[in-house]
């Protein structure tokens, strides 16, 4: 449901760090989010399309990298990632953990931007 | 055509999380202890917070409370017979509560100053994935699961459950004829949040009050 809002905050984080490049367009944005982000990535796909549509951002793509949840265990001291969301249980031991060291990321990890190359300076005519 | 990488690895929420950071340090610095209360409509978090303010104000602890909700001030008003300043955020249709509205609705706020606060509880919106996502700048975040919700509510959205600093089942005192079992909640909220203080309480009756009240006292001593 907030996934809108989210792609708006996208869009303003990556509009203002392009600016630093006027000539280029974005291709490309990547995300990383952890399981536990409560971001749905279909919804967020959706309304990436609406929040970059009129923008300087049309058309560029959305990739989103899910990573799962990597839990510390205090017990056997291993980290480890899990499957799923359902269990906070060391793999290896059993054992509860609630160390947790992935799975909460919602972050832009960078973007792509094609920039046409530098035009070779027309060649001046020689008055004559 | 040149192709080119930008790095940024900057978190999509930062601005928020810039706030919150920020209220939190004035939450601190004013010695007030804040919590965020969080689950789904109809759970129970006015009803626990009515009575956690009276009894609050009883002993003479300040208390306030932010109530945020889509529309109506519905829930400010049943608030404020407690005694307590309250104060009502409306999103407007925005699913949670963001740090910058709680900056907002701190300014302006007749007779409340947080340094005159001993406790300020924000009632976040009703929803259990989005309000997740946002830092509010609180101490403690509370998930507040009823007995008519189904045991299984945690394994449903550990987002939000995984996020909590604290769970309270409300509404025990209809727990039998809801065929609610107890073992099995409690199992759950404990696989997703191992080792989570959980809370049994009923608004209605009292039940679980008093160790609700005593652990925010000692939640409280805490700066």
């Amino acid at each position: 449901m907030h996934e809108l809002s989210i792609a708006a905050s996208i869009v303003e984080s990556v509009t203002e760090a392009a600016s630093a490049y006027p000539r280029a367009r974005v291709k490309e944005v990547r995300l990383r989010v952890g399981a536990l982000a409560s971001v749905i990535e279909d919804s967020l796909q959706f309304c990436w399309g609406l929040a970059t549509e009129d923008s300087s951002l049309a058309g560029a793509a959305l990739v989103i990298k899910m990573l799962p949840v990597k839990l510390h265990c205090a017990a056997c001291g291993a980290d480890t990632e899990v499957d799923g969301v359902q269990s906070f249980r060391c793999p290896q031991c059993g054992e509860l953990a609630s160390d947790l060291r992935q799975g909460r990321e919602l972050e832009i990890e960078s973007f792509e931007l094609e920039e046409p190359d530098t035009p070779t300076p027309e060649p001046v005519e020689e008055q004559v | 055509m040149t192709t080119r990488i930008v790095e940024l690895r900057r978190g999509i929420l930062k601005k928020n999380d810039e706030l919150a950071a920020g209220l939190r340090d004035r939450f601190t610095s004013a010695g007030v202890l804040v919590l965020n209360l969080v689950s789904s409509p109809g759970t129970g978090k006015t009803a626990l917070l009515e009575r956690t303010l009276r009894e609050l104000g009883a002993r003479g602890a300040q208390a306030a409370a932010l109530v945020g909700d889509l529309e109506t001030d519905n829930d400010a008003r049943r608030l404020a017979a407690s005694g307590a300043p309250v104060r009502q955020i409306n999103t407007h249709g925005i699913c949670h509560l963001d740090a910058e509205m709680i900056g907002k609705h701190l300014e302006g706020w007749q007779g409340v100053t947080l340094a005159g606060l001993n406790y300020l509880f924000i009632e976040n919106v009703g929803n259990l994935v989005c309000p997740s996502s946002y830092d509010l700048g609180e101490r403690i975040r509370v998930a507040l699961l009823s007995v008519t919700e189904g045991e299984d509510k945690p394994l449903k959205y550990p987002g939000l459950f995984n996020s909590a600093d604290a769970a309270v089942i409300t509404k025990i005192d209809i727990a039998e004829p809801c065929g609610f079992d107890r073992e099995l909640a409690l199992r759950n909220v404990n696989e997703i949040r191992p080792g989570i203080r959980i809370f049994e309480t009923s608004a209605k009756t009292g039940a679980g009050i008093e160790e609700w009240l005593a652990y925010l006292a000692e939640q409280a001593k805490v700066f």
